[in-house]
């Protein structure tokens, strides 16, 4: 079986993050890099699989800039079998359509049974590449999975949908993306850090898997950016005994309720 | 009316398995309306079309394009994909809109590829100027307002949930069937769907202008009773910080932040969050926060235009009390 799992970098949550109001890129001095928690998760459940099923190869795929495969390693050592990294500067704030096209050719190059992705981005926040990507390579879609059961020739899972939980299963070769209910992705053990070291990153650009970023396509683009105002606090007291009171004197007052 | 508004804009409405239009229909089809004639599609189970077009018609669809077919039940999407593409070839749109739903995203993608037109999603509203369609995004959680416009082609648009005011008014809609062909690619099988158990008469998280969320200092399960019963009070839906859900207080529908719902309510009250900047990024656009927590230094105190140092089983009882009063 050969599984492909898609991960990115993003800056790091745990501080504020900033855009540049004149590109609307994100500001990469601002934060962290980290790989996207969710992405971790989808290589938990590739490589968990893989520790039960030997012949299994499991190739972490990204786009990203040159210190990607400092992420990348991570996945290597949670283990990973090996790292496929995308790498051109017409990149550089690429659109979904030219992100599901390179991303479509690297898994085709790569080569696939089942591709398996987070359901949504911390930063992006669109949660369209899997479907993009399955109609690219015309293969079907599982989105959104809260649990995923993975044989040699199938797929199947539960995804919440309005009103209740529906079961799906699908032929491979498929597109999964999996949700954080799936379990926290592992640290990389001292043993797996080490591996990791010898186990290979391949770097490709577009014009290596025969796209034209140039190419006559619709393409989304950014036309503004500004930052909102940040909040500041307001009136702050200490309950003395009428706290409640006074709180339901200000949402009155307010007309809050 | 400008000559822009007059422009069909193509809405594709989610249809639950009971044949009702989703809530985000409203908004689909006010935003529509805001940038041109909101021209419906839905694609539903045999018998249930006639009335969701009505109902459709009633929230501003001023055409409405309907295909029924069984397969709504049996193949993931696919189908649903086919109609919409058959429908902009029929209206020839200059926008196309779709649910940011977990559904609605399936569908934009495989759309946006198909009919190779570039893609904007988790849009908070739409406009239009001299030069086309902009799109209105709310990115890192409020932090910054982002606008971003297609270079040609059709944009394709997810609308986020509970992201837009503007609502069209009734319409009398001109209802068309759509012959349904499938094209019959490679999707995934839909093999049961479990309906969840009955409702609670609650606003949903997603949308509502009134929400009350319990976090780390609510302490149980049990407990999570008390917030349940203010939101009761204000009519609020109830949300929840990480730390709750991941503590089994609630289940994870209820969670409100960076990796869950992102709520705009007029009024967000916060009990016993901490204000972690993943709670906030899921909430701090409300109009009007209030946060009662036991820690002075907690973060949420940052972003609250009324906070409360205090204990919550005390503070909130009281207020319940005073609030029940007022409605006296």
């Amino acid at each position: 079986m050969k599984i492909v799992v898609l991960v990115k970098e993003v800056p790091d949550t745990y501080a504020e993050r900033r855009l540049n109001l004149e590109t609307g890129l994100a500001d990469r001095e601002a934060n962290d890099r980290v790989l996207d928690e969710i992405g971790e998760r989808a290589v938990e459940v590739a490589v968990s699989y893989a520790e039960s099923h030997p012949d299994t190869e499991v190739t972490v795929l990204t786009i990203g800039p040159q210190a990607v495969p400092t992420s990348l390693r991570k996945a290597l050592a949670m283990g990973a079998t090996s790292g496929f990294h995308v790498l051109d500067d017409a990149l550089r704030g690429a659109d979904l359509t030219l992100t599901a096209e390179a991303l479509a050719k690297a898994a085709e190059r790569i080569g696939f049974d089942l591709i398996i992705a987070g359901d949504v981005s911390t930063d992006g926040n669109a949660g369209v590449i899997p479907a993009m990507l399955a109609e690219r390579l015309g293969i079907a879609h599982a989105t959104a999975l809260n649990s995923l059961e993975i044989s040699e020739t199938d797929i199947g899972g539960e995804r919440e949908t309005s009103g209740g939980t529906i079961t799906l299963t699908a032929s491979l070769p498929a597109i999964v993306s999996i949700t954080e209910r799936h379990p926290d992705a592992r640290f990389p053990g001292f043993k797996g850090i080490m591996a990791s070291k010898k186990k290979s990153i391949v770097t490709v650009d577009l014009a290596d898997l025969n796209i034209d970023s140039d190419a006559d396509l619709p393409r989304s683009i950014v036309v503004a950016v500004s930052a909102r105002p940040a909040r500041s606090a307001g009136l702050k007291i200490v309950d003395e005994g009428n706290a409640g009171q006074q709180l339901a004197e200000y949402l009155v007052q307010n007309r809050l309720v | 009316m400008t000559e822009l508004t007059i422009d069909p804009i193509l809405v594709l409405l989610d249809v639950s398995s009971t044949g009702e239009l989703a809530t985000s229909a409203a908004e689909l089809l006010g935003a529509a309306a805001r940038i041109g004639t909101p021209v419906a599609v839905i694609i539903t189970r045999p018998g249930h079309g006639q009335d969701a077009a009505m109902a459709a018609g009633v929230q501003g669809a001023q055409r409405v394009l309907v295909a029924e077919t069984p397969e709504v039940d049996s193949v993931l999407a696919a189908h649903i994909v086919d109609g919409l593409v058959l429908a902009y070839e029929r209206v020839n749109p200059s926008a196309v809109l779709i649910s940011n739903s977990i559904e609605g995203r399936d569908v934009a993608g495989r759309f946006a590829v198909r009919t190779q037109n570039a893609l904007a999603v988790d849009a908070v509203g739409v406009d239009c100027d001299d030069e086309g369609i902009i799109v209105h995004h709310s990115v890192y959680g409020g932090a910054y307002d982002v606008d971003s416009a297609v270079t040609f082609g059709t944009p394709v648009v997810t609308i986020r949930e509970g992201g837009v005011e503007d609502r069209a008014a009734a319409a009398n809609p001109i209802i068309e069937s759509l012959e349904y062909v499938g094209t019959g690619r490679r999707a995934a099988t839909i093999v049961s769907f479990a309906p969840e158990p009955a409702k609670s008469s609650r606003p949903s998280l997603r949308g509502a202008t009134r929400v009350v969320a319990g976090g780390r200092g609510v302490g149980s399960a049990e407990d999570f009773a008390l917030v349940e019963q203010l939101a009761d009070v204000l009519g609020a839906a109830v949300g929840a910080s990480r730390v709750a859900v991941d503590s089994g207080y609630v289940p994870h529908s209820y969670q409100v932040g960076q990796t869950g719902v992102s709520v705009s309510p007029q009024l967000y009250i916060a009990l016993g969050i901490s204000g972690a900047i993943q709670h906030r990024a899921g909430m701090q656009t409300a109009k009007t926060i209030v946060a009662i927590n036991k820690d002075p230094e907690a973060l949420i105190f940052e972003i609250a235009d009324f906070g409360v140092v205090g204990d919550l089983f005390t503070v909130v009882p009281q207020l319940v009390s005073a609030l029940i009063a007022t409605k006296d």
